[in-house]
């Protein structure tokens, strides 16, 4: 196949790091003390993309379902451990990983498939050249959601415990004792989704169209990919933070609708 | 009767205790020792251990927020998760109809939570509850930070109740308050309860007379 498509060379990646370098000297002409850091990050961003290539156009020629299974789980591991680790009030034992990686599994597997099967009809449905780039876009979001969602709940609870427990204590059930935290945590981890639909095409060209004018692709095909992409992404990430928040609000309380907040590690004030 | 046997919460019990209907039982014991712990745990807001029944029925056998609509606790500091007061009420005209007892004006139920002082709040706080009209009635300081009369009138609420035949466990540090209303005293002191009978303890010998 004939690329149709500006193809980019050695030398013109060269000359876009080089504008990365001339503001690293800017800044060390200046003493701002991060020309090291940005150095570092412009290494790093580099050596991590050479990887990522590597692996994918490995991954893609072998169209191994096993290696794609693999790739996927090292994806929601790595997915798990960061949405983990922005936690203010973490659950004791391995809860908070847990809660994440299982809601951003169900919410990243299911609207990866339905993308799969039902839009983009790759064969072999897991084809990893279409699989791994769909289920990173949606995970990368999901993550998010489900990070924001879970600190806001734990952080909420903790709060509002008065208020809690006097509605369990007045005969309400857990899950109307915890209406209100359960609202404001789904609310954060949607905010970003929301905000970026919003704004999308009036503040911004989303990356990956930008990525496809780039590459030559019609705008009016570009945006029908960037919507389906925007929904997909939209319904991974509700999907995430609807799981997360239900699961943890469960784990929060007991079968006997009392609040466990001696399930969360630290000072809850218990 | 409101019962438990070999309760144990935490590190405290296996305690045993018993509330009959008609009758004020109040919990003495030094900060710190538990009281409010055995009041949840009786409630079932915290996990214990042992077996507690209700006429003679385990608690079991009841679903979480029916037990807690008959064995009703009144946390000392009571919260609130909607913006007025009338809208924490599960019955409005009983709420209404309770407010001059405690020395709350009629419009108290349109009142927005966050303008209400301590006093306020604690009174409505009884108020919410004992719209529910509970069989047994816990309650944890009912009436600290009130000015006298209006915790007069939270003893003389809590009496009435009483007299219809509610059961009452109190955790009181108001020596006059629990001398008043309470028939017996029961002492929490290194993780075991211990009865005491009113004629014999230091309060009855410091309360003005």
């Amino acid at each position: 196949m004939t690329a149709d498509y500006i193809v980019l060379g050695p030398v013109e990646l060269a000359l876009a790091a080089g504008l990365v370098v001339l503001t690293g000297l800017l800044a060390l002409v200046l003493r701002l003390g991060v020309a090291g850091r940005l150095f570092i990050a412009a290494v790093r961003a580099t050596a991590q993309l050479a990887v990522m290539a590597l692996v994918l156009k490995a991954l893609f020629e072998m169209a191994s379902p096993w290696l794609t299974a693999l790739a996927v789980a090292v994806m929601l591991g790595f997915a798990g451990r960061e949405a983990a680790a922005r936690q203010g009030h973490k659950f004791a034992g391995w809860w908070t990983l847990g809660l994440g990686t299982s809601a951003m599994t169900v919410a990243g597997l299911l609207v990866t498939l339905f993308a799969l099967t039902a839009q983009i009809k790759a064969d072999p449905w897991y084809d990893p050249a279409y699989a791994l780039p769909l289920l990173g876009m949606i995970l990368g979001n999901a993550m998010n959601g489900v990070s924001l969602a879970l600190d806001r709940l734990s952080g909420e609870v903790i709060r509002e415990r008065p208020a809690i427990e006097a509605r369990l204590a007045l005969g309400h059930d857990r899950w109307q004792a915890l209406a209100g935290p359960v609202r404001a945590a789904a609310g954060a981890g949607l905010i970003p989704v929301v905000n970026a639909m919003s704004a999308m095409g009036l503040v911004f060209i989303p990356g990956m169209m930008t990525g496809q004018l780039l590459a030559g692709v019609p705008p009016t095909q570009a945006v029908r990919y960037q919507l389906m992409i925007v929904f997909l992404i939209a319904a991974g990430t509700a999907l995430g933070v609807l799981a997360v928040t239900l699961a943890a609000a469960a784990r929060l309380t007991d079968g006997r609708h009392r609040l466990r907040l001696d399930r969360l590690r630290g000072d809850t004030g218990v | 009767m409101l019962e438990a046997r070999d309760l144990t919460i935490r590190h405290l019990g296996p305690m045993r205790l018993s509330v009959a209907r008609g009758v004020c039982i109040a919990l003495s014991g030094p900060s710190g020792a538990g009281k409010s712990l055995i009041l949840r745990a009786l409630a079932d807001l915290e996990p214990n251990g042992g077996t507690v029944t209700l006429d003679g029925i385990e608690r079991e056998r009841f679903s979480a927020p029916e037990w807690r609509r008959q064995v009703g606790y009144l946390a000392a500091d009571a919260g609130w998760w909607a913006a007025t007061v009338g809208e924490h009420m599960a019955d409005t005209d009983a709420a209404r109809a309770l407010l001059p007892r405690l020395h709350l004006p009629d419009d108290a139920l349109a009142w927005a939570v966050s303008r209400l002082s301590t006093g306020e709040r604690k009174r409505l706080a009884l108020v919410r509850l004992l719209i529910q009209a509970p069989d047994f009635l816990l309650l944890d300081e009912p009436a600290s930070g009130l000015d006298p009369e209006a915790a007069g009138a939270v003893d003389t609420l809590v009496q009435a109740h009483q007299a219809a035949g509610a059961g009452i466990l109190l955790v009181t540090h108001d020596v006059h308050q629990r001398d008043h209303l309470a028939d017996r005293l029961l002492t929490l002191r290194d993780g075991t309860l211990a009865a005491t009978t009113a004629s014999d303890t230091r309060s009855r010998v410091e309360a003005p007379a």
